[in-house]
């Protein structure tokens, strides 16, 4: 499936552009000043803790509630404004898809074509190919699985030839083999062109499929950009393994710039800048230490996500403080790592 | 999906017709939906099976010395008094509840399920689904005054014959002039108990819950009903949605007299216009966030 060409909006219009989006419900502000940046062909994972705000932040994007501050744009342009005009070429779910349970998969289709037009309706059979739904499309819904039904909610999104696909967990409540062919469906999409907002807590889900993420926490954007700079900024980690792993954890523990090193399972650990590395290795070769492998430990997408979005609640100081900037805020994460 | 891989792919047609949906293909599919859901039936069920167990109690009947209206007189002589007696039975109670079960659940049922939010992400507007769910729940309506009307007067003429009918005049009409009054006199009604299916509409899409808000329309015609019937209120008689049901009365009048029926219609107008701006407003606004 390729992503269409002649898909409304502005070309050069990134899929999403938030600012400052706020929603409050009352006393409780479930989106607080978010700043979301989607480009094109960004599988771009959105993370969050239950109640981050994850939800209500898709749903503002798709024009389903009206943000208390702040403006969305998908493709240039804002749902609130423009309406239906604006989710040209833009498809998904928020909060699982919904379906009339008392209409067969194929009439869901139909009716979903009709308020689709340009020719949906023809692409019924093909996306119910895909979802490998096709030998169940005359059934009532109301009978469907939970992943029959989420597949059946990938199968509308296909429908409209979607550029930016939004997606709310869609893995949630999958077997693993189901959640395994959903990120099959997914990276495959992606590999088509089409720009994927990912909403999950489905870590190692997001790890394996996203190249951006956004990763909230009470609201508030606490990491957003490329997912291979938080993980290098985040684990400034090192195994070494060497001819003489005892002699070269002395040597470390000695050298300047190199901390917490340490014994581990057939090798040794430590932390230290890249400048120190270099002279911790010409170090070992002074000593005659010969250097097996040194490879830099980078830190799980789970670690990273914890640290940023758990207090660590022991009376030390937060990895977070609400008033710093982003920049300050993995700069204090990587210090503290 | 573990033949994702190998699955075929969607192509795209270059001759695509850009057009966007039509407001009318929204409403076809609302007509579709309320014809595949059971309680549509429930409604139509009623206005059918009414007619028959009163033609079939009329059988079971000796006495046929009812002096209640003039077509209840006739009930035994005119196949054509069933349809206008039947109307006038019903049309306090029994209709407005038939389209108010469809009224008050049109947007609330949606909204409840999270449907409502799968069509809100299509490409049609607030406004154009709005519009075919009000269309859809006046549609219904209608059938069920027709319905139960056919009924009534085919039961009514299969057991009583398609015979002359005397109005509220006294004047003896033909059988097909009665045919064409049973016809225009349900017409009539139905600006009523059109405005009843906009109260409806109403208050199911700001209550956003399906039974509060059928018990809210018929509670509030029954509410009409009540202080239409308070002594000292008379002045707010003319001015009353209830008192409207009879505004078909002054078809079966020799000469015609269209004055109920104009003033039902403006009075009406005051009630419905208000109820779908406000809903119509508060559709286009409100947050959906249920399901």
């Amino acid at each position: 499936m390729r992503a269409p060409e002649h898909a409304a909006g502005h070309e050069d219009a990134p899929p999403v552009r938030a600012r400052g989006l706020v929603k409050r419900y009352k006393e409780v502000l479930a989106v607080d000043h978010i700043d979301l940046n989607v480009g094109m062909g960004d599988v771009y994972g959105f993370l969050g803790p239950n109640g981050a705000g994850k939800t209500t932040t898709l749903r503002m994007a798709l024009g389903l509630i009206t943000p208390t501050e702040g403006t969305v744009e998908l493709f240039g342009r804002d749902p609130l404004r423009e309406g239906a005009r604006a989710l040209e070429g833009v498809a998904g779910f928020v909060e699982g898809p919904r379906f009339y349970p008392y209409l067969s998969a194929r009439k869901n289709l139909e009716l979903l074509s009709a308020l689709d037009g340009r020719g949906a309706r023809a692409r019924i059979d093909e996306v119910l190919e895909i979802v490998e739904l096709a030998h169940r499309a005359a059934h009532r819904v109301g009978g469907y699985s939970h992943g029959m039904r989420q597949r059946l909610g990938i199968a509308a999104a296909l429908l409209r030839r979607p550029r930016l696909l939004i997606l709310d967990e869609p893995a949630t409540g999958l077997d693993p083999a189901g959640m395994r062919d959903m990120r099959m469906l997914i990276r495959r999409l992606a590999s088509d062109g089409i720009t994927v907002l990912l909403s999950s807590h489905q870590l190692p889900e997001v790890q394996e499929l996203c190249d951006r993420v956004a990763i909230v926490d009470s609201g508030r954007v606490v990491y957003e950009g490329a997912l291979a700079d938080l993980r290098r900024r985040g684990g400034a980690g090192y195994q070494l393994h060497t001819t003489d792993d005892a002699r070269a954890l002395q040597i470390a523990r000695e050298q300047s710039g190199v901390e917490h090193a340490m014994s581990a399972e057939h090798c040794l650990v430590f932390q230290a800048e890249e400048r120190d590395v270099g002279a911790l290795s010409l170090s070992l070769a002074e000593a005659g230490v010969g250097i097996l492998s040194l490879t830099p430990a980078l830190a799980t997408l789970e670690d990273l996500f914890f640290r940023l979005t758990e207090d660590k609640g022991d009376g030390e100081e937060p990895l977070l403080a609400p008033e710093d900037g982003l920049d300050a805020r993995v700069d204090r994460l990587v210090g503290a790592s | 999906m573990s033949s994702v891989a190998a699955s075929p792919a969607v192509t795209t047609p270059r001759e695509e017709r850009l057009r966007r949906p039509a407001t009318l293909s929204v409403y076809r599919w609302e007509l579709r939906k309320l014809v595949s859901q059971k309680r549509t039936y429930l409604g139509l069920g009623l206005a059918v099976i009414m007619p028959l167990i009163f033609v079939l109690s009329q059988h079971l009947r000796h006495d046929h010395n009812n002096r209640e209206n003039i077509f209840a007189t006739q009930i035994t002589q005119s196949g054509l008094a069933t349809p206008l007696l039947m109307l006038l039975y019903q049309s306090f109670f029994l209709l407005p509840l038939i389209a108010a079960l469809v009224a008050g659940d049109i947007v609330a049922a949606e909204d409840n399920n999270g449907t409502l939010k799968t069509i809100l992400t299509r490409s049609v507007d607030r406004g154009q689904v709005f519009a075919a769910k009000t269309i859809a729940a006046l549609t219904y309506a209608t059938i069920a005054v027709f319905l139960s009307a056919i009924v009534a007067t085919a039961a009514g003429v299969a057991s009583w014959g398609f015979k002359h009918v005397t109005t509220f005049s006294g004047t003896v009409v033909s059988a097909p002039k009665g045919l064409l009054l049973v016809f225009a006199a349900n017409t009539c009604y139905l600006i009523p108990l059109l405005t009843v299916a906009c109260i409806g509409v109403l208050l199911s899409t700001v209550t956003r819950n399906s039974a509060a808000a059928v018990v809210g329309t018929v509670g509030i015609t029954l509410v009409l009903a009540i202080v239409s019937q308070i002594p000292g209120l008379d002045v707010l008689q003319p001015y009353v949605l209830t008192n409207q049901y009879s505004n078909w009365h002054g078809l079966l009048r020799t000469p015609t007299d269209w004055a109920p029926i104009a003033h039902s219609a403006w009075v009406c107008a005051l009630y419905a216009a208000p109820a779908l701006v406000a809903a119509y407003l508060i559709f286009l606004r409100r947050d959906v966030a249920g399901g």
